[in-house]
């Protein structure tokens, strides 16, 4: 300051912190090498590399160099702005350096992610990314924030558990919320099941609770079939219309948004049988059957396991699908709610049951004893561990045809290991040699290969059921893009940051939960959910959110009035003054920069995106490094 | 090894493009991101700069850096309607639209400007852009801007063509106008529109260029005709305006044919 006092402008002191990200980037970018040369590089006071510069000694470096060097402006270069920025401003902010003096150099997406096989010319571009970002560094200037006021009232899309969840948590803090549902009913998903995994409730008696508190809590205004319209505006200061079925769109404004709306299961078309022979069912079709009592008489059941999914319609594993045959094929065996009422047909097993259920419990430890034994051989020949002709205790036979189970947690491999106590069949089958639904005299019968056996064989089986993947709601694009946040390669939602910010978008003020995300069950679907609303409530409870001092400023002594700039802002935020001259308001305008790039007398200026900051960088990359 | 095969990179004079990009914070950074968190592999030639939206990348942005040497560059932006900023990227495609015009009448083949829509989610579609670009790049040779005078003297000229009031506040218009009509709310006629930019860019660039060359050494009108490529009255013509705008001053006639010279602004330059 005081150099600048005397005129005499002060050389920028430059810290520059290259990260290896483990071996993410050290593994294909020699960063002693990036490091040595950024230390070379004009007003570059101090370089140095991390192993892990986000991690607590990374960042205790950074602050720490930044007083013993005395830097005044602060280059990581790692991985992405758009997740690990504001950690790395908000270092620098601790230092004391303002915010606004840290570039980003993103080697790992941009780099060393992309060119894995080219050491040598990753490495190059390393160093042509960090001179890019020294010349970048070298003009930027402090800036100071405006704050925003925000609307305490928050918007949770989708009446699932999910949004339900979120929006209970919100209105609890004390915070109005809109729930929008498409249905005419809270509830979701779980409506359509009939027993829920690892507990004794059934979804009914375990969603109902759940709607009964929403109804009850004043906070929520429910907005049933309904959707949302349009949105307008920014974090804090949300213009939302829902458009219902039948009634007027509704107007309300809100500060934050909450994503919720859920998946669908696939509908395996062409696949296995499906629509083609009689009682070939979905995992959810055979749920509803399960609701209804509507199912026939069973002996022999097949589940096919990853219909759709692991590279066949879908790539990806659809994460409760295992769980969920276990569950429903447990629920089989043991006959739940008189599910099969089979039985009831046939007192003399009904009564054999009754029977033989403590006997079941006094077999404890044997059970134990097998379990030690089949988990010892492995689950490849899990199958071979029932004994043939050992039916389960209702006198069903059960098979799962799998590719691998995955009963992950806990909770999921007891229950897996309860499945196979009860004689369930876990039979594999790899994608190269699927099973084989087909009709022989009439009769409904599975073809499979063998793996351990080698050989083909096939069963009669009187039901097929088939778990098909959670996909995501086809009219998911329309949210997004009234919401401006991406969906993923699947077609979920995408959160900002699959480990640090998982309930994030990378759009500040929206946020996300529940299985619009990837498929969860219940328990994971509401504590994202609540995960979420907390997420949300931040800038609730603050009241205000910081905006960025990215914004447009009009040199008023270039400006000729020609209006060519109010005419292009999208947000309104520029307007005429008493002069005729163009001015700027601040907490409108959001640095889109369109009017900098239309003015036509070259007066207005992006602050921290300067044609002097953007073309330095630039040309910086033309260099010879 | 690798400090073998660099060597050997240098002594043959192997070529390689420098390519920059320009890629909107919200979908093609993120979508270049993806990219990466993908393993989607490309060329390493490209150096990617990121502003908040593709609206910000003015002409000059651009066209300063093919000066600089870039030999190719590619802006990013988000598809229509996903523009973080709503219209953003409707100003993206015109400014492109000027951009290209004036590569064109600087002779350089308007291939080595990209305008790419890539969405958050097209992790894999940035790599494919990214490699056919640098392929088409490789093509197409060095832009040679650094090697060739006459090249960045066009190049400056499209530059400073862009800067001009007459082109900026065009193209700035230009998507309202076709959007919303005029300033009477008659439609505008694309095409009627595009035929007067077309021409403004000619004019523009075609005076641009005069300064540039007549700034490097003073020419006759014969000359600068027979340099630019351009009927000598239409020659006369632009100097006239340059005359009467202070932008060009006759100087020390030789013989009988006046030359002209770039009136230097200020001094510096
Ligand atoms: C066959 C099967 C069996 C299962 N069994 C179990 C089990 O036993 N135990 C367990 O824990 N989990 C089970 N699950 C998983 C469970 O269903 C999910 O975890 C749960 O439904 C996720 O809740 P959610 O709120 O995220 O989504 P959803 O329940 O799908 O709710 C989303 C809601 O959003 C609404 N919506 C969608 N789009 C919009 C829009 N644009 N505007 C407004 N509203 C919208 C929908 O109508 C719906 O009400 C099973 C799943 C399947 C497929
Ligand atoms: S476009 Fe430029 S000259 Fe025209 S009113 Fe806006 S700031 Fe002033
Ligand atoms: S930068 Fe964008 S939002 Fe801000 S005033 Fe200019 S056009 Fe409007
Ligand atoms: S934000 Fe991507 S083009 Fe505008």
């Amino acid at each position: 300051m005081t150099d600048e006092a005397n005129g005499e402008k002060k050389s920028p002191r430059i810290g520059v912190f290259i990260c290896h990200c483990g071996s993410n980037i050290g593994g294909f970018v020699d960063v002693k090498a990036v490091t040595e040369y950024a230390a070379t590089l004009p007003d570059v006071a101090y370089a140095t590399d991390n192993l892990y510069t986000c991690a607590e000694d990374g960042l205790n470096n950074i602050k720490e160099s930044i007083k013993e060097h005395n830097l005044d402006r602060v280059i990581v270069s790692s991985c992405t702005p758009r997740t690990h920025a504001p950690l790395f401003q908000r270092t620098c902010e601790a230092a004391g350096l303002n915010k606004y003096m840290f570039t980003f150099v993103n080697i790992r997406e941009h780099c060393s992610w992309v060119h894995m096989k080219d050491r040598e010319r990753a490495t190059q571009k390393a160093k042509d990314l960090v001179r890019m970002g020294v010349a970048r560094a070298r003009f930027l200037e402090p800036q100071e924030e405006t704050k925003i006021d925000v609307t305490q009232a928050a918007l949770v899309v989708g009446g699932g558990v999910s949004g339900m969840t979120a929006a209970l948590s919100l209105a609890n803090m004390g915070f109005p919320v809109h729930l929008v549902e498409k249905d005419n009913e809270l509830g979701g998903f779980v409506r359509n099941l009939h027993g829920l995994m690892n507990t004794k409730k059934s979804a009914g008696e375990t969603i109902e609770p759940l709607i009964d508190k929403v109804n009850a809590q004043k906070n929520i205004t429910q907005h049933l079939n309904s959707r949302v319209a349009t949105v307008e505006g920014f974090i804090g200061n949300y213009d939302v219309t829902i458009g219902g079925d039948d009634a007027e769109p509704k107007e309300v404004k809100v500060g934050t948004i909450i994503v919720a709306t859920g998946a669908v299961p696939l509908v395996p078309e062409g696949l296995f049988g499906y629509k083609e022979h009689p009682n070939v069912v979905t995992a959810t079709e055979f749920e509803e059957l399960c609701k209804k009592k509507d199912i026939p008489k069973l002996k022999n059941v097949a589940f096919i396991q990853c219909v759709g999914s692991r590279g066949q319609k879908v790539s990806y594993c659809s994460r409760i699908c295992c769980n969920v045959a276990i569950k429903t094929a447990i629920n089989i065996a043991e006959n739940r709610d008189n599910m099969l009422g089979v039985t009831e047909e046939k007192p003399a097993e009904a009564g054999g049951q009754a029977v033989e259920e403590p006997a079941a419990d006094m077999k404890a430890e044997e059970g134990t004893e097998r379990r030690r034994r089949r988990r010892g051989r492995g689950r490849r020949e899990g199958e071979d561990a029932v004994e043939e002709g050992a039916a389960p205790s209702s006198g069903v036979e059960i098979t799962v045809f799998n590719r691998d189970v995955m009963a992950y947690g806990v909770e999921h491999e007891l229950e897996f290991n309860k499945a196979r106590e009860k004689r369930v069949k876990f039979i594999r089958y790899v994608p190269d040699n699927l099973p084989k639904v087909t009709m022989k005299d009439g009769n409904l019968e599975v073809g499979y290969f063998h793996e351990t056996l080698k050989m083909e064989r096939s069963m009669p089986v009187d039901m097929v059921i088939l778990s098909t993947p959670l996909v995501s709601q086809p009219d998911a694009s329309t949210l997004s893009q009234l919401l401006k946040v991406p969906l993923g390669q699947d077609g979920f939602f995408q959160e900002a940051h699959v480990k640090l910010r998982p309930v994030d978008f990378a759009t500040d003020g929206v946020f996300v939960c529940g299985t619009c995300r990837g498929p969860a069950d219940i328990a994971e679907a509401a504590s994202q959910a609540a995960a979420a609303a907390s997420r949300a409530a931040i800038p609730l409870a603050n009241g205000f959110v910081q905006a960025e001092a990215l914004t447009s400023r009009v040199d008023e002594t270039k400006c000729t009035g020609c209006g060519t700039c109010v005419e292009v802002c999208p947000y309104g935020a520029l307007r005429k003054n008493e002069e005729g001259i163009s001015e700027v308001i601040a907490a409108a305008c959001k640095g889109c920069g369109c009017c900098g790039a239309t003015c036509p007398e070259g007066a207005i200026t992006m602050t921290h995106y300067t044609d002097q900051q953007l073309l330095a960088e630039a040309k910086a990359a033309l260099e010879e490094g | 090894m690798t400090h073998h095969s660099k060597k050997k990179h240098e002594s043959e004079g192997e070529w390689e493009p420098k390519i920059i990009g320009f890629l909107c914070n919200w979908c093609s950074y993120a979508g270049a991101d993806l990219c990466g968190v993908s393993r989607f592999q490309y060329p390493t030639n490209i150096r990617l700069v990121r502003v908040m939206c593709s609206t910000r990348i003015s002409p000059h942005l651009v066209l300063d850096v093919f000066e600089a040497g870039a030999d190719g560059i590619l802006i990013g932006g988000c598809h229509f309607n996903d523009c973080h900023y709503m219209t953003g990227n409707f100003h993206t495609e015109k400014r492109v639209g000027l951009m290209k015009r004036l590569l064109k009448e600087a002779g350089v083949d308007e291939k080595r400007l990209r305008l790419e829509w890539v969405s958050a989610s097209e992790g894999e579609k940035f790599s494919k852009v990214v490699t056919e670009f640098t392929e088409e790049i490789q093509k197409l040779g060095p832009c040679k801007a650094r090697t060739d005078d006459m090249v960045k003297a066009k190049i400056s000229a499209a530059d400073d063509a862009s800067e001009t009031f007459r082109l900026k506040a065009l193209v700035g218009k230009e998507y309202n106008l076709l959007s919303k009509g005029n300033a009477y709310g008659e439609e505008v006629d694309p095409e009627k529109l595009g035929g007067i930019i077309d021409a403004a860019s000619r004019d523009e660039f075609e005076r641009a260029l005069i300064l540039e060359l007549a700034r490097i050494r003073p020419m006759s009108v014969k000359q600068l005709g027979m340099v630019m490529d351009v009927p000598t009255d239409k020659i006369l013509r632009h100097i006239v305006l340059l005359r009467q705008n202070s932008k060009i001053a006759m100087e020390h006639p030789e013989g009988f044919t006046p030359v002209y010279k770039t009136i230097a602004i200020g001094g510096e330059q």
